[in-house]
């Protein structure tokens, strides 16, 4: 009997194990085939903090969602049809984002009497035998004894090695419940193991030994088809934010004919950006691992000052600690990115999980009067973009740039049509070589109509100055403690910050009218989740509308008005309400905010229920 | 180029007014580098100074040259990313004892341990200066200060050992008040390829006066310091009758008038890690302990091994060869066209 094929339109798959079960791998494997088989999609990998958190045990779990579909897909799914439960702290810990009469696929081997005691089920009950799984389709498979079963014929591997390979099993098995072809995965592990033959064969082995699991087992009945969706043409590829912001400044620096720097300490989420840009070199890339984020952002700071596009790269806590030498950019009046890939805080906080509550830090974390551009990334391949952006801005305008990411975009993949080098901004700079005509004396601070001074580097004939962070006189940038020249400096420091907004482009309405009752204010990663709440609350008759601020500072010139044509504004944030305090603060409106703090994106679900129930249930 | 003219010590100088204290050491300091720079042909544009905070860190002002004066402790961490990303330029950092040794410790021992083509000068003069008058980590233990009124509890920090521990490729120690060694120790500083580290004790005539006095005053400095210099016999003393020789790894004083000869005396090797280990720990104190050694001044260890800057530009001229297309980059290596 062979198994019928149901079409579905969009299927959440959560694979979920022990940290050491290579479930992001898995997910990643199954993530790409879809991608190139046409599906959209978004992912999000959930990991704990620890490398290998205690065997068995809920702590140690790591997941990984994918939401692929026939249809525009703009989060990773609130509610998971497919639960891959590699063990009984999987199962425990994911079980209530599982929808109702969802498939459990469970490795019975990972139900064991230990395991079961360290996912603290009492003594002697087991989910897999006790019925308390009714309402589920599950699906008992034992994972370990199958792969083993597969490799008896494979010599030279230990027991160990072999169950290494128990992940492929899954995978194996999940391509053949959706009819995917396998090749993606099989390409990968010759890439992956060419020069291992035993792992290489014991894997491609148990891949197939998965799939044909499926195809002769009676049990499964069901296989189900996710057909392409109907998206714009072009040429695609699967993206993560970080992977977008490594490539994007290397684009920048390209537009800019400048060379580019990075100096970093290694953070979490922020470390594969300094992965990313260390493999770069032959783009001439130069990545310095600093000795401390102190360190790291001063050397960047050295860096621009000779002349190169200087970035640092970091999360929160590190970015509390390059407060003081941001500082010192600002009254160098030097071009610097600033990137922080933000966590859970404060202090350590939750460094694997999302947060968007160093907004305010960003914008007004340091000492004195110490104005920075503020840009943010609202998915990840749009960090391509604003890693682009804050180059130009912080190059364009002579002044340090905070770029704000996050774990959730960081991490997570979407397809993305990327667009043609040569369809890339230009940045425009040019070095100060000499004196111009009518011009007597070289004038360190004086500025352009961007309120910008000119970029002089050290090595130029005649041109020699002196940069530091006491107060600079308004022409000379000689140290000045003149009571008067200060209220100037700071007023045209304020000024040449809050002058980019003429240098940007207007804030736009993402979905829906220009006017109604609803606007649903947002910023940052919060971008699918509010898309996809809107677009199904419209599609249900309701007036809201969605606008997503990328310009935190300074905020576009029309968004006081854009805000003014609605009777509420909603801003869902996840943090303890920031966004919300500058909104207020700027344009004296009574907003609302949606805030969860969670370590987790904000669900489609919930938002929608908070919005019907505070603005429509009458 | 535009310096190719000869240069003087007047065409490093600017027309800034001078802000240290009338008396400060740091005014020998100045002048000795001013001094140096055109002898050692630096080029005026080429030539940029990096300080953190502190008294000494106004030097760059002084200079015609380029310079930043950056924050507190992190002038060796700016200064190694202009030096990485812009090798051809001469940086000199300039820094104290409280900027280098406490703040910006952490950052020293690694700009040490990297070797950027540097020279590093430690303006030592055992006192927080700017902030009027606290002890600072080279301070001595008892000091009394205005935030140590019954004496400093702390254990201080020797920099020559200090550097030398964090595998610094150059160190050497200079006075202030001896212009003419203090110069000799400039251009051995910047003719040495790796980082110099340049301990100079220096007077703070307001907060630390005299500090040093006892190794710089004419009439103690024969018999209380020992001026090391490559090849020659360790010898000091009033008419040079004292040496120093090994006894063991122990040195021990021993006088060339009282049956010693000259061939017992170690023979100073600035290319030998155990005896510049044994040189910077000759660190008593004069004014405590009665039979000592004398402290030694002159170029301790040197060690040519490459530079941070010239192994990351290597790395990137190897990588170059790979190829670099922009469009590639972005594509990545898994595409799908949706027609």
């Amino acid at each position: 009997m062979s198994a019928t094929i149901e079409k579905l339109s969009e299927v959440v798959i959560k694979f979920a194990g022990d940290s050491g079960d290579g479930m992001q791998l898995t997910g990643g494997q199954f993530t790409n085939a879809a991608a190139l088989y046409g599906n959209d999609l978004a992912t999000f990998p959930d990991y704990p903090a620890e490398i290998r958190a205690p065997q068995g045990t809920i702590p140690g779990v790591s997941g990984f969602q994918l939401h692929f579909s026939s249809n525009e897909v703009y989060t990773p799914g609130d509610y998971c049809d497919v639960l891959v439960a590699m063990n009984a702290a999987a199962l425990k810990a994911n079980l209530k984002n599982l929808k109702k009469g969802g498939i459990i696929i469970a490795n019975t081997d990972g139900y064991d009497t230990k395991n079961l005691r360290l996912a603290n089920y009492p003594d002697g009950v087991n989910p897999l035998e006790d019925g308390s799984l009714d309402g589920y389709k599950v699906y008992k498979i034992d994972v370990t004894r199958l792969t083993r079963e597969s490799l008896a014929e494979v010599a030279g591997l230990g027991m160990k090695e072999k169950d290494r390979s128990k992940n492929m099993f899954v995978l194996g098995f999940l391509y053949w419940m959706y009819n995917r072809n396998m090749d993606f995965t099989i390409n990968f592990l010759n890439e992956k193991f060419g020069k291992k033959p035993d792992i290489l064969e014991a894997n491609l082995r148990v891949l197939k030994a998965g799939y044909n699991y499926g195809d002769t087992t009676e049990t499964f009945m069901n296989r189900y088809d996710v057909p392409k969706a109907k998206v714009e043409a072009g040429t695609y590829r699967s993206i993560m934010g970080n992977q977008a912001v490594a490539i994007g400044f290397v684009a920048a620096a390209q537009q800019a004919n400048l060379p580019l720097f990075l100096a970093s300490y290694p953070i979490t989420p922020a470390t594969d950006i300094l992965h990313d840009l260390s493999k770069y070199k032959n783009f001439g890339v130069e990545t310095m691992q600093c000795e401390d984020e102190i360190a790291s952002i001063c050397a960047a700071i050295g860096a621009s000052y000779g002349g190169h596009l200087a970035i640092t790269t970091s999360s929160g806590p590190g970015i509390a600690l390059k407060g003081e030498a941001m500082g010192l950019a600002v009254m160098m009046e030097l071009p610097l990115v600033v990137v922080n890939i933000q966590r859970g805080g404060p202090s350590t906080g939750l460094p694997t999980k999302t947060e968007q509550a160093d907004l305010l830090q960003a914008i007004y974390g340091r000492n004195g009067e110490c104005p920075m551009i503020v840009i943010s990334c609202s998915t990840p391949s749009d960090c391509f973009d604003v890693a682009i952006e804050a180059s130009r801005l912080s190059l364009e305008h002579m002044t340090p740039v905070m770029l704000l990411s996050d774990g959730y975009i960081a991490n997570g993949a979407e397809p993305w049509k990327f667009p043609k080098a040569a369809d890339l901004p230009t940045i425009n700079v040019k070095f100060k070589t000499g004196l111009e005509e009518g011009e007597e004396k070289y004038l360190p601070y004086k500025r352009n109509e961007k309120l910008a001074r000119a970029w002089v580097l050290p090595g130029t004939p005649d041109m020699q100055h002196r940069l530091g962070g006491l107060e600079k006189d308004f022409l000379t940038g000689a140290v000045s403690y003149d009571a008067e020249n200060h209220e100037r400096m700071v007023k045209v420091r304020q000024a040449k910050v809050d002058n980019v907004a003429d240098y940007i482009p207007a804030q736009k309405i993402e979905v829906g009218a220009e006017k109604g009752k609803v606007l649903v204010l947002g910023w940052g990663s919060t971008y699918g989740s509010i898309k996809s709440t809107v677009l199904e609350l419209i599609a249900e008759g309701h007036s809201v509308s969605h606008a997503h601020v990328r310009y935190m500072n300074p905020l576009p010139k029309n968004l006081g008005d854009l805000i003014k044509q609605f009777d509420h504004v909603l801003i869902p944030e996840i943090n303890n309400g920031q966004f919300i305090k500058i909104v207020r603060d700027k344009f004296l409106v009574d907003a609302k905010g949606y805030n969860k703090i969670q370590g987790t994106p904000i669900s489609k679900t919930e938002l929608k229920s908070f919005i019907i129930e505070n603005y429509f249930s009458k | 180029m535009s310096t190719a003219a000869v240069l003087t010590a007047k065409d490093f100088a600017n027309e800034l007014d001078i802000r240290w204290c009338p008396g400060c050491g740091d005014y020998s300091i100045l002048k000795q580098v001013q001094t140096v720079l055109p002898q050692i042909g630096a080029s005026i544009e080429n030539t940029v100074f990096v300080s953190g905070i502190g008294c000494s860190s106004r030097f760059p002002y002084y200079m015609n040259t380029y310079g930043l004066h950056t924050i507190h402790g992190r002038a060796t961490a700016v200064a190694s990313g202009l030096k990485a990303s812009r090798p051809d330029l001469d940086v000199w950092i300039i820094s104290g004892d409280g900027d280098s040794m406490s703040i910006g410790a952490g950052h020293t021992i690694h700009l040490l341990r990297r070797n950027l083509n540097v020279n590093m000068l430690v303006f030592n003069n055992q006192i927080y200066g700017l902030t009027k008058g606290q002890y600072s980590p080279t301070s001595e233990e008892n000091k009394v200060t205005k935030s140590s009124p019954m004496g400093s509890i702390d254990h201080p920090f020797n920099p020559a050992a200090l550097a030398l521990g964090a595998d610094a490729s150059f160190v050497a120690r200079s006075m202030d008040r001896d212009p003419k060694h203090l110069q000799e120790m400039l251009k051995r500083a910047y003719n040495h390829k790796g980082t110099s580290f340049l301990e100079i004790y220096q007077n703070c005539n307001i907060f630390n006066d005299g500090a040093f006095e006892i190794f710089t005053e004419k009439s103690s400095k024969k018999m209380q310091t020992l001026f090391v210099e490559q090849g020659k016999p360790l010898i000091f003393g009033e008419n040079n009758e004292l040496g120093i020789k090994l006894d063991g790894f122990k040195p021990v004083v021993v006088n060339l008038n009282e049956g010693h000869s000259i061939d017992e005396l170690w023979i100073h090797d600035e290319k030998d890690l155990s005896k510049a280990s044994i040189l910077v720990r000759m660190f008593d104190n004069p004014m405590l302990e009665g039979d000592h050694l004398p402290r030694p001044f002159g170029v301790f260890y040197v060690n040519e091994r490459p530079t941070y800057e010239s192994a990351f530009h290597n790395q990137i001229a190897s990588a170059k060869g790979k190829k670099a297309e922009l469009d590639a980059l972005i594509a990545g290596k898994e595409t799908w066209t949706v027609a």
